[in-house]
């Protein structure tokens, strides 16, 4: 099993009475497994994802339960072999990819940056792989787009490049938070496509996060649904959509427009 | 409105800071302990007393004096500098702002190449083709502080030009300038408020700096910059006198600077 | 790259000015040049005669043209109380100014830049109000004050530099930077406490963005995301308030020299000034003027380099 997630509680304590925004959430997932986790927002999918990628600062927000990835203890291991995890083994990709790069860097640099921190190469190795890493993700002309800054690039193609960072070690688990949101539909159909490629040909296990059930089940078999923090319903995604065990889960597939399910 | 200013924890402390020099420094406009030249032998370099709180100096001058009479001129050359500053400023960015065109084009590269320069130096520049001296120095910081007013008070009048209220009293027929003094320069009060506390302490470091220099304020005119320069030669032996006008300089600044920063005077401009 | 070279020009055109101006200014004002020289016991043949190798007879713009002719060579003409020429006056003497000038901003950049990163990085609503006050009161110290207290506490108190103890630099380059160490940190202090707090909004500001995630993502330590990628975000609103603090330095060194016995422009300006000696007044402002429009201009290119979004909006 890649990925163990046990009595998972996030409690938030930047206000005066402390708030629970995750209770008992539990996950399973092996390797090369895609699994969506859906719900609206404020569900507390997002803060699931994060903790589960070790992005949770830790003074404000106190965590129980176990993150077991890969033997790993992601809560409670040292800060150390927390980072030689990340951007390795774990990598992210967030929902606005206009402000998720760093303005200030070229894109090969920020594409780079994980392989610079994990792996010993030279830089023209680096530069090799980054090059292939962007013409993977379907971007035209990578050696252009490498020399660019975020701010020459459109919101698709900046999240491609964050795929392409974020695969750049090829990554055992990638946790897609809301990665098509800020885009627009033909383009979230696309980024949709190269990650269950991505996922096919590395390997590379997926967590996707969406508010959007019609995404989930282009790509995902299983779903769990999160509803005030609760983890309500879950399983294979067709099961789901046929026999919605849940009112909750009936109101979100009923909330799906449905010109985009049987138009195309 | 009354708990806000009492929980405006640097707008209190600002105001009792301010106060700290401000009043005996008024005071000391009128009317001083000591003489501020008045010598006396048998106290020169006299320690803290009853009689002299502060002690006294070299000379045997009652330093408290001194530092009142001092602080009173640095408060009015700042006032008088703020004023020069402010007033001739707000006419020229008012004039330039309004009308824009070319002249204002050339006028203002020329007000950012004056801007650009420290106030200091050109400050000093002035004092040298003037001369030193009180009146001389508050017209040579006035003038060398215009740059910064003029570009504050520009960048209003060009964002009020196009306003509808501006268009609407051009329409009921008032003149340009009853236009830009009447109608647009209230508005300027909100941006002034800020940047005339913040010229004020520049004035005041500016004067104090001018002073320490030699080329300030002269003598018989008591000035702490100037007391600040003469207590040098007696630091190790006694570095009160060094002390107490610096840290009065310090207290006026800090004060007025908090002022600016409060909650309070944010509010009303 | 076109917009660096307009700006070049402009400051270009904008020395010419100032030296136009300051000409004019001292041309202008009353006092007869002779008069100062010679003292007002000197008899008219002598001031004419004087006057006639001074070339004061000629007219203005004669002059002008003529003087900024040799200010192009480098020659200021001479100096009426020194009666030596003006560049050789301060050939030896501007080096030490610009020396602390750079000095005092590199220090400042350097307390500013670790002071706010150490802060950020611990940021919280006491450690906020500490700062505050910290830098408030750091901010209201006036430079030369700073500088006396310096030479209070670490000259005369713990005996760390010896105050008075100038060493040019071209006698012992160590010593000489070890002395202009602590005149430096008195200019420092004030200008640094601001970049501090501006530098501290900028870095918490900074860290709560999403790109600052995406580097922790990525498996930086903190203070890689920190040092890579917050610091220099944060300091594009700030390279405005290094460039005007860089011109303020210029003369803050002219003030702390007098504080700290250092044979820079700052006495000879001074001097000059009471003496009325204006080829040698003249001469100061103009060399201070091209160091205050080349730190404009240097600090211009500076922000083109760190924003690579302003460089492309000139094309």
């Amino acid at each position: 099993m890649l990925l163990h997630v046990e009595d998972l509680n996030i409690e938030f304590h930047d206000h005066i009475v402390p708030e629970t925004v995750v209770y008992d959430f539990d996950l399973d997932m092996d390797e090369g497994e895609i699994v969506g986790l859906v719900g609206e927002s404020g569900s507390g999918k997002s803060m699931s994802a994060l903790a589960i990628a070790g992005l949770l600062s830790r003074h404000d927000a106190k965590k129980r339960g176990h993150i077991i990835f890969d033997g790993t203890d992601i809560l409670n291991c040292p800060r150390e072999e927390l980072r030689n995890l990340q951007g390795d083994d774990i990598s992210m990709i967030f929902q606005e990819p206009m402000t998720s790069l760093d303005p200030l860097k070229k894109i090969g640099w920020q594409v780079e940056e994980a392989m610079r921190i994990h792996k010993k190469c030279t830089a023209a190795e680096r530069k090799e792989r980054a090059i292939k890493m962007l013409g993977d993700v379907e971007l035209e002309d990578p050696e252009r787009v490498y020399n660019s800054y975020p701010h020459q690039l459109s919101g698709g193609m900046r999240q491609r490049v964050m795929i392409a960072a974020a695969m750049i070690n090829t990554p055992k688990l990638l946790i897609a938070d809301e990665p098509t949101t800020a885009l627009d539909v033909t383009v979230q159909a696309q980024i949709v496509k190269l990650l269950k490629r991505i996922n096919k040909e590395n390997r590379t296990a997926i967590l996707f996060i969406s508010h959007d059930l019609s995404l989930i089940r282009q790509l995902c078999k299983r779903v769990l649904v999160m509803k005030g923090g609760y983890v309500v319903d879950g399983g294979d995604v067709e099961e789901i959509f046929t026999h919605p065990k849940q009112e909750y889960t009936k109101r979100l597939i009923d909330s799906i427009p449905h010109v985009d399910l049987s138009g195309e | 409105m009354k708990n806000s200013v009492k929980k405006d924890f640097n707008f209190i402390l600002g105001i009792v800071l301010t106060a700290i020099v401000v009043v005996p420094a008024i005071i000391g406009i009128f009317w001083t302990p000591y003489g501020i030249d008045t010598m006396n032998n048998s106290l020169k370099m006299a320690g803290c007393s009853l009689a002299h709180p502060f002690g006294c100096d070299n000379f045997g001058r009652d330093i408290l004096s001194r530092v009142m009479a001092g602080s009173a001129i640095t408060l009015l050359i700042g006032l008088g500098t703020v004023a020069i500053g402010a007033v001739a400023g707000t006419v020229i960015g008012a004039v330039t702002g309004y009308y824009g065109g070319l002249a204002d084009d050339i006028f203002m590269r020329f007000n950012d190449v004056m801007f650009s320069f420290p106030s200091l130096l050109l400050a000093l520049v002035f004092v040298a083709v003037l001369g030193s001296g009180r009146t001389q120095l508050t017209v040579a910081l006035g003038i060398a502080f215009i740059p910064s007013y003029v570009r504050i008070v520009r960048a209003e009048y060009v964002r009020a030009r196009n306003m509808d209220y501006v268009k609407s009293a051009k329409l009921a027929g008032a003149s340009d300038i009853r236009v830009m003094f009447v109608h647009i320069l209230p508005n300027t009060s909100k941006v002034m408020m800020g940047s005339l506390l913040i010229g004020f302490n520049n004035a005041v470091l500016a004067e104090a700096g001018l002073s320490f220099l030699g080329i300030g304020v002269q003598p018989p005119d008591a000035s702490l910059g100037r007391m600040l320069s003469d207590a040098q030669t007696y630091l190790f032996g006694k570095p009160g006198l060094a002390i107490v006008p610096g840290v009065t300089l310090i207290v006026m600044v800090l004060g007025i600077s908090l002022l600016g920063k409060s909650d309070t005077i944010t509010r009303i401009r | 790259m076109t917009g660096v070279i307009k700006k070049t020009i402009s400051s270009l055109l904008t020395v010419l000015v100032v030296s136009c101006l300051v000409f004019l200014a001292f041309s202008i004002i009353p006092g007869d040049p002779a008069v100062a020289k010679l003292g007002t016991q000197a008899t008219p043949e002598k001031l004419d005669a004087l006057r006639e190798s001074m070339g004061l007879n000629k007219p203005l713009f004669v002059r002008f043209i003529s003087w900024i002719g040799g200010v192009i060579k480098g020659d200021f003409g001479t100096s009426y109380s020194y009666s030596m020429p003006v560049a050789s006056l301060i050939k030896g003497k501007l080096p030490v100014t610009i020396i602390l000038t750079l000095y005092s901003f590199v220090l400042m950049i350097l307390l500013s830049v670790f002071a706010a990163i150490y802060a950020a990085r611990r940021e919280g609503r006491v450690l906020d109000k500490i700062i505050q006050i910290i830098t408030q009161v750091i901010m209201s110290v006036p430079p030369f004050f700073g500088g006396i207290l310096i030479t209070l506490i670490f000259g005369l108190g713990l005996h760390l530099f010896a105050p008075g103890g100038y060493i040019s630099y071209d006698v012992n380059m160590p010593k000489f930077l070890g002395y202009m160490f602590w005149p430096a940190l008195a200019i420092a202090l004030p200008k640094g406490a601001m970049a501090f707090s501006l530098l501290y909004t900028g870095l918490v500001t900074e860290k709560k963005k999403d790109y600052a995630r995406t580097a922790y993502s990525r498996g930086n330590s903190t203070g890689d995301v920190f040092y890579k990628h917050l610091l220099k975000n944060a300091c594009i609103p700030v390279v405005t308030f290094f460039g005007m603090a860089l011109a303020d330095m210029i003369a803050g060194s002219i003030v702390i020299e007098q504080v700290f016995g250092i044979p820079g422009l700052g006495r000879i300006l001074l001097t000059s000034i009471q003496n009325r000696d204006y080829p040698v007044v003249e001469a100061i402002i103009v060399c201070i003027a091209v160091l205050v429009i080349v730190s404009n201009l240097l600090v211009d290119i500076l922000y083109r380099v760190i924003d690579p979004r302003t460089a492309d909006s000139d094309k």
